[in-house]
């Protein structure tokens, strides 16, 4: 049992580790309230007179802005989709089934997790450029349903954990594959769903290089790539730092509250992925 | 009665059946495994042939490929005059940045461990800086190391002037090219030491039986003793797995150095990726790119390999029962 003193110090050591982390974000949510003078105005204003709001829907009404956020969603949602649905696929076949290949295929699988995303890039691009998908949205979503290393080994590694004897009772009943897979484990399913959606939800609404790479009409682009526009000072050419912070909090709210709601699922994924591995 | 039935008659028809079922599961697996094969085969094991192909050729988007031979490897290592300093900085960096972020996460860990009675509010803030989208983070820690008008600067300059009656000027940050490194080192450690790293290490501290702990009281050991004779082993594993991940990703670094500051000043934050990058999908050299990726690629599995050969002297599997 920690003494009074003790605990005393460790709460202040983490209040001050937490509010050296959260600094930057107060910092960037009070920014994008203030007008364009107040935000670089020496001495520092750590609260302006004025909360200026308006500097939100200013942003939204700068061109392009709406369809960023529009096709970071899209984006986000067809490719999560995929992955969740093509990874679950897999974990359940390298769980389940005893058939020729398994093993090397699996360990072809994990393999591929320390491979450097650089080496795929060029050949994936030459490949995508042959197909004549540069700027469209192909490469951003099809490559995804057709399944990832990483969240095949999560769910093979959760569907390990699930009674083999729902399956073959399922069996006995005359259930096939499929539907044992759509009716007993999949229902079963939600904690590592919700897990792996999160994750690579996350991972998708952040993806930079790839759309940077891919499209080239602003009106196309996710939001990630699109956020440099507010650097350039586009239009009268004035600095719109407060802008870019309202940008910036637009783009953060979503995963903090994604997260918010899947904590649990999110942690135990993490936990899973790590303890595991 | 049915006991001489047994064998051949009956033995049959179960291994007919056994022979049917493997059939039917391994039908059905590759049914399952379908979108995957393909994936694996078109997204993944083709393109790092065809990209180790392509490393022996010069070619340039849309004109002919040439064959070079060994040109491009030749090149790299003698001709390149970026590739020697980019190697030895992105070497710096993931030297800087891995060790600091592993180590800040573990004690993060610890003090969540303490059970403290706010740990799920202080575990939630301390997430905090790993969940905003890079991109997005870049942005906010530009402006904040300002040298102008920059939050970190001023508050440099008031503690300057409190102490001595003048004021401090701050570093020119990501202008400075001595400082645009460490800069960047700074917004990765603001964002990983409370991050998943964090979340792992106390799933493995809790795993810790308590039991040790008393033991090692009883013996009279104190908070550094326990620390060095407990936890640090017993932690080791996952230390080992923290490391080797963020080894990797500290190498391929590509974000925050490309957005926060284009590689520059004077190439002070050029570090790999971006070379990568710039030969790619700048100058469009596929070939050489695609040299320079397979490097990176050797590069990684030598130090991931040497990482788990060190494995051997360090980390400590409890299950072992050494």
């Amino acid at each position: 049992m920690p003494t009074l003193a003790r605990r005393f110090s460790l709460h202040l050591i983490a209040i001050a580790l937490g509010a050296v982390l959260m600094l930057p974000f107060y910092w960037a949510a009070i920014g994008s309230l203030k007008r364009m003078t107040e935000v670089r105005q020496i001495p520092l204003v750590w609260w302006p007179a004025i909360l200026q709001w308006i500097n939100y829907s200013d942003v939204w009404n700068v061109r392009f802005f709406p369809n960023w956020v529009a096709n970071s969603v899209f984006l986000t949602v067809v490719a999560t989709t995929g992955t969740v649905v093509s990874s679950s696929l897999a974990g359940y076949a390298f769980a389940r089934f005893r058939f020729p290949g398994r093993n090397l295929l699996f360990t072809i699988t994990l393999a591929t997790l320390m491979l450097p995303g650089y080496v795929l890039l060029i050949p994936n691009f030459m490949l995508f450029w042959q197909l004549g998908w540069l700027n469209t949205y192909l490469p951003l979503t099809v490559p995804f349903w057709f399944g990832s290393a990483f969240f095949i080994f999560l769910f093979r590694q959760f569907f390990m954990t699930v009674p083999i004897e729902l399956d073959e009772a399922a069996r006995i009943d005359g259930a096939s594959y499929p539907r044992i897979f759509w009716s007993i484990m999949l229902p079963l399913s939600g904690p590592v769903v919700a897990t792996a959606a999160i994750i690579e939800g996350i991972n998708q609404w952040n993806s930079f290089l790839r759309p940077l790479i891919i499209l080239n009409r602003p009106e196309t682009y996710p939001l990630s790539v699109g956020l440099r526009y507010f650097v350039v000072n586009p239009g009268d050419n004035l600095p719109k730092d407060h802008l870019l912070m309202a940008a910036s909090i637009i783009m953060t709210l979503p995963v903090i509250i994604l997260f918010f709601v899947g904590q649990r699922a999110f942690v135990r994924g993490v936990v899973m992925s790590g303890i595991k591995g | 009665m049915v006991s001489h039935l047994t064998t051949a008659s009956a033995i049959r028809p179960v291994a007919a059946r056994r022979g049917a079922l493997a059939r039917e599961q391994t039908l059905w697996a590759y049914i399952f495994l379908l979108p995957w094969i393909i994936g694996l085969v078109v997204f993944i094991l083709g393109p790092i042939l065809f990209s180790l192909g392509l490393s022996f050729f010069t070619y340039t988007l849309g004109r002919d490929a040439t064959f070079v031979g060994l040109d491009n490897w030749i090149k790299a290592f003698t001709q390149d005059e970026l590739f020697w300093p980019t190697i030895l900085r992105t070497f710096v960096y993931t030297a800087c940045v891995v060790p600091l972020s592993v180590f800040g996460a573990l004690f993060t860990a610890m003090l969540l461990n303490q059970k403290l009675r706010a740990t799920t509010f202080y575990r939630t803030v301390f997430f905090m800086p790993h969940l905003a989208p890079t991109v997005a983070a870049i942005y906010i820690w530009l402006w904040l190391l300002n040298p102008q008008y920059g939050l970190l600067n001023e508050v440099i300059w008031q503690i300057g002037l409190h102490l001595t009656g003048t004021g401090l000027k701050g570093p020119g940050w990501f202008s400075d090219p001595s400082f645009a490194l460490p800069a960047l080192m700074g917004v990765a450690l603001w964002g990983a030491v409370g991050g998943n790293m964090m979340v792992i290490f106390l799933a493995g501290l809790q795993g810790i039986p308590q039991e040790l702990y008393e033991a090692a009281s009883i013996d009279g050991a104190n908070a550094r003793a326990r620390f060095w004779h407990v936890t640090l082993p017993m932690v080791s594993p996952t230390l080992f797995f923290n490391s080797v991940l963020a080894s990797i990703a500290a190498f391929q670094t590509f974000e925050i150095a490309f957005i926060g500051t284009k590689g520059g000043p004077a190439y002070a934050t050029w570090l790999y990726g971006l070379h990568i990058y710039r030969t790619s999908f700048e100058f469009f050299e596929m070939g050489y790119g695609s040299t320079l990726a397979w490097i990176l690629f050797i590069l990684l599995s030598v130090f991931t390999f040497l990482q788990f050969r060190s494995a051997r002297n360090w980390v400590f599997y409890a299950g072992e029962g050494r």
